[in-house]
C-alpha cells in the first residue's frame, strides 16, 4: 500500500514541478500551440535496422519510480543490451545536464512535452525513425495529435492527464460541473476548497471560467485572472499542491483542484470531474538524444517501453494514464473500474488544452502567482 | 640546567609551532567542513545574482542589475516586511515565554533543573515536519480541538484555526521557543544570586531588580536567544506552507519558488543576499552586546 502510494505519488510531485517549469520554460520565439517544425529532421542520421544491439548500451534519465525497477535486467535479457538508469527530479535538472555540453552521455530522456519541444528547438533531438520502433502502432490514433509534436516526429509519449475536481460525493450537495463551484463554492463547501500554488495551475480555474486559452499571454487577461483568483482567495481553505488527497480524506476539505493521477480516487467516496469550460492536457515524453552513439538501441529501448507489458505497469502501478491503446486495453479491469481517471479516453483528453511554454511571458504568471499568494 | 637554557629560544619556537600544530589539527576539520560545504556554495551562489536568468534555470553571462532594482518592487518588499514583521512578532512573544521559563529553571533544584532540560529539548528528538503536522491534525477543521469542543457543545460549527498568519506565528513559536529557553538558561544560570540579594539590602523592589541588575546581566541571553529564535523564523517556508495553507508567503517561500518554480536563480540569489544581509547586521549587533556586557 505504502509503496504504491509511493511510487503513484513521488514521481507525481516531480513531474508536477517539472511540468510547471516546463510551462513556462522555453523562449518567446514558438510559444504558441503549434509544434514548431523539427529541426533535426534535414541532418538526421542513417540507422541500421540490423545493427548488433549486443556492441550497444542504453543510458537513460527518468523521473524516479516512474519505470520498473527491474527494467535493466528486463532489458538485458529482452534486447541483450545494457541499461544504465540515471534520475532526475525535475525537468529543470536534466534540460540543465541535455543543454550543457555537446555530448550529454544519455540516449534517452524522458522530459514534458514542452521541454521535448524546446529541446528540439535547440537541435539537441534526434527525429524518431518509426520504422525503428514497430510498437508505435501500440498507441492511440490520438497519441499522434499532441499539439507540442504532431505526428511523434521527435518525442514519444509515455503518460499522460489532466487537471479537475476531486470531490467528496458525501459531503457536497451537488457535485462539481464548473471550475466556478471551485472559485466560488457553495455554502457547505465554504472554506473547504483548495487549489494548486504551481503558477500555470494556480491559474487554470480561473482561466477556463473567464474562457480564455491556458497559454494567454494577454496582460487584460491575466489581470482579469488575478481579480478573480484574489475575490475566490478569502472563500478557500488554502492553496495546495502535494496533500490535498490527505485533506480530501480527512473532510478537512470537501473539493479539491487536483491533477488525475493524485486524486484518490481508490476511496469509496472521492470521486474526479473534469470541468465543462474544460481543462489541460500534459505528456511525458521519452525523447532520443542526437548526441547518442547507441541510436538503434535507442530506438529499440523506447519500442521496447511501448510493449504493454512494460508500459502497462506504469498505468497499473503509478495509476497514470498511459497513451497505449494495448497496454490500457491490459491492464486490471477491477483497478480500472475503481478509479474513474483511468477510464478517461484518449478523444476525451484530448478536449484538454496542452500547456505549452510561454518563453519570456512566462514571468507573468510568476508574478501572478506571487502576487496572489502575498496578498 | 645550562643546556636547557642555552636551547631555551628554539625550544620555546618549537612548542609555539607546536601549539599552532594543534590548533590546526582541532580547527582543520570544522574549517574545512564550513569552507567546502558553507562557504564555497554560497559563493556560487551569489556569484548569479549580476547575470540573467537561463531559459530552463541557469543563468546567463549577461551582466545586469535588474536584479537589484526588482528587490525595492512594492510585491517583494511587501513579503520580505511581512515576514520581518512575523519573524519579531514570534521573537519577542518567545521572549515574553521563554524568560520566564528560563528563570524558574534556573531557580530549580539541581535534579529538576536537569528534568526540566531535558523537557525543553524533547521536542526535538522528532522530526520538525511531523511536528508541524501534528498541528494540522490538532487544529484543522475535522481537528481534535474543533471536535472536542463541538463534543462539549461549546462551539456549533468548527472554529478557523489554521491557514491564517496567527497559525504560522504559533508554528514558529513552537518550533523555535527550547532556542529562546536554552541561552537564556545559561545567562541566568550564571547570574551571582548575591547580586541580587545586595540590591534587595540596598532597598530595591524586586521590579527594580529586576530591571536593574537581572535583565541587564543577562542581556546578551536574551540577544542570543531571540537570533536562535529570529533567524529561523525569517527564513522559514516549510510553517506558512504546512499551517499557512499557503494563503500567504514568507521570504523563504519566495526564494525557494524562485530556484523550483519560476526558474530564476540570479532573483532568488539576490533574494538570499538580501537575507543574509539582514542577519549579518543582526549577528554584528549580537557581538556588540556581548562585547559591551
Amino acid at each position: 500500500m505504502s509503496r504504491i502510494r509511493y511510487t503513484r505519488r513521488f514521481p507525481a510531485a516531480v513531474m508536477v514541478v517539472g511540468l510547471a517549469l516546463a510551462a513556462s520554460a522555453c523562449g518567446g520565439e514558438a510559444a504558441d500551440t503549434t509544434a514548431a517544425v523539427p529541426a533535426a529532421s534535414a541532418s538526421s542520421a542513417q540507422l541500421n535496422p540490423n545493427a548488433d544491439l549486443s556492441k550497444q548500451s542504453v543510458a537513460i534519465s527518468v523521473w524516479p519510480g516512474y519505470t520498473p525497477e527491474d527494467l535493466p535486467a528486463k532489458v538485458k535479457s529482452k534486447l541483450g543490451l545494457d541499461l544504465k538508469v540515471a534520475l532526475h527530479d525535475t525537468n529543470e535538472i536534466i534540460m540543465a545536464k541535455l543543454t550543457a555540453g555537446s555530448d550529454t552521455g544519455f540516449d534517452v530522456a524522458f522530459v514534458s512535452g514542452q521541454y521535448a519541444q524546446a529541446l528540439n528547438e535547440a537541435g539537441l533531438l534526434e527525429p524518431i525513425h518509426p520504422e525503428l520502433i514497430p510498437n508505435l502502432a501500440n498507441l492511440y490514433p490520438e497519441a499522434k495529435e499532441l499539439a507540442y509534436d504532431k505526428g511523434n516526429t521527435f518525442s514519444v509519449p509515455y503518460t499522460w492527464g489532466t487537471t479537475g475536481i476531486c470531490y467528496r460525493t458525501d459531503l457536497v450537495k451537488t457535485p462539481p460541473t464548473s471550475w466556478n463551484d471551485i472559485l466560488d463554492p457553495p455554502a457547505e463547501a465554504l472554506k473547504k476548497v483548495t487549489m494548486m500554488t504551481t503558477e500555470r495551475w494556480l491559474a487554470l480555474p480561473a482561466i477556463k471560467a473567464l474562457g480564455y486559452s491556458v497559454n494567454t499571454k494577454s496582460d487584460d487577461e491575466i489581470a482579469k485572472v488575478k481579480a478573480k483568483l484574489l475575490e475566490a482567495k478569502p472563500k478557500l481553505l488554502g492553496y495546495d499542491d502535494t496533500t490535498f488527497g490527505d485533506k480530501l480524506k480527512s473532510g478537512e476539505a470537501v473539493m479539491v483542484e487536483a491533477w488525475d493521477g493524485w486524486c484518490p480516487t481508490t476511496e469509496k467516496n472521492i470521486k474526479f470531474v473534469v470541468p465543462k469550460e474544460g481543462s489541460d492536457l500534459w505528456v511525458d515524453t521519452m525523447v532520443v538524444l542526437k548526441s547518442s552513439k547507441n541510436k538503434e538501441a535507442a530506438h529499440a529501448f523506447i519500442n521496447y517501453i511501448l510493449d504493454p507489458e512494460i508500459h502497462g505497469w506504469a498505468a497499473e502501478t503509478i495509476l497514470y494514464k498511459v497513451p497505449n491503446k494495448a497496454a490500457m486495453d491490459s491492464i486490471d479491469p477491477a483497478l480500472k473500474a475503481a478509479n474513474a481517471p483511468l477510464q478517461m479516453t484518449p478523444s476525451q483528453l484530448l478536449e484538454g488544452e496542452s500547456i505549452v511554454d510561454l518563453g519570456e511571458d512566462s514571468v507573468k504568471f510568476t508574478r501572478l502567482a506571487t502576487e496572489v499568494s502575498a496578498k | 640546567m645550562a643546556r636547557s637554557t642555552v636551547s631555551g629560544a628554539p625550544v620555546k619556537s618549537q612548542a609555539r609551532r607546536s601549539r599552532a600544530l594543534g590548533r590546526l589539527v582541532f580547527l582543520g576539520p570544522g574549517l574545512t567542513y564550513l569552507i567546502v560545504l558553507l562557504l564555497v556554495p554560497l559563493a556560487l551562489l551569489l556569484s548569479y545574482i549580476p547575470f540573467r536568468r537561463g531559459r530552463f534555470g541557469g543563468i546567463v553571462y549577461e551582466l545586469t542589475g535588474e536584479n537589484f532594482t526588482r528587490l525595492i518592487d512594492p510585491l517583494y518588499l511587501d513579503v520580505v516586511l511581512g515576514s520581518l514583521k512575523i519573524a519579531t512578532i514570534a521573537t519577542v512573544i518567545a521572549l515574553l515565554v521563554g524568560y520566564p521559563t528560563a528563570y524558574l529553571i534556573a531557580q530549580l533544584p539541581r535534579k529538576w533543573k536537569t528534568i526540566a532540560l531535558v523537557a525543553i529539548v524533547l521536542p526535538f528528538w522528532t522530526n520538525f515536519l511531523v511536528r508541524i503536522y501534528a498541528w494540522i491534525i490538532l487544529l484543522s477543521g475535522p481537528g481534535l480541538v474543533n471536535s472536542t469542543l463541538m463534543d462539549l457543545g461549546l462551539i456549533d460549527k468548527p472554529l478557523e484555526l489554521l491557514y491564517n498568519q496567527g497559525t504560522i506565528i504559533t508554528g514558529l513559536i513552537y518550533s523555535y521557543l527550547p532556542l529562546m529557553v536554552l541561552p537564556l538558561y545559561a545567562a541566568i544560570e550564571k547570574l551571582d544570586p548575591q547580586l541580587r540579594e545586595a540590591s534587595a539590602n540596598l532597598g530595591a523592589r524586586p521590579a527594580r531588580t529586576f530591571l536593574s541588575v537581572t535583565l541587564p546581566l543577562t542581556l546578551p541571553g536574551v540577544i542570543t536567544g531571540c537570533l536562535f529564535v529570529f533567524v529561523p523564523s525569517f527564513g522559514n517556508f516549510v510553517v506558512p506552507e504546512l499551517l499557512g495553507g499557503g494563503r500567504s508567503i514568507m521570504v523563504g517561500n519566495l526564494i525557494r519558488d524562485q530556484f523550483l518554480k519560476a526558474r530564476d536563480w540570479p532573483f532568488g540569489a539576490t533574494l538570499s543576499l538580501a537575507l543574509i544581509a539582514v542577519l549579518i547586521v543582526l549577528l554584528l549587533l549580537q557581538a556588540w552586546s556581548a562585547r559591551r556586557a
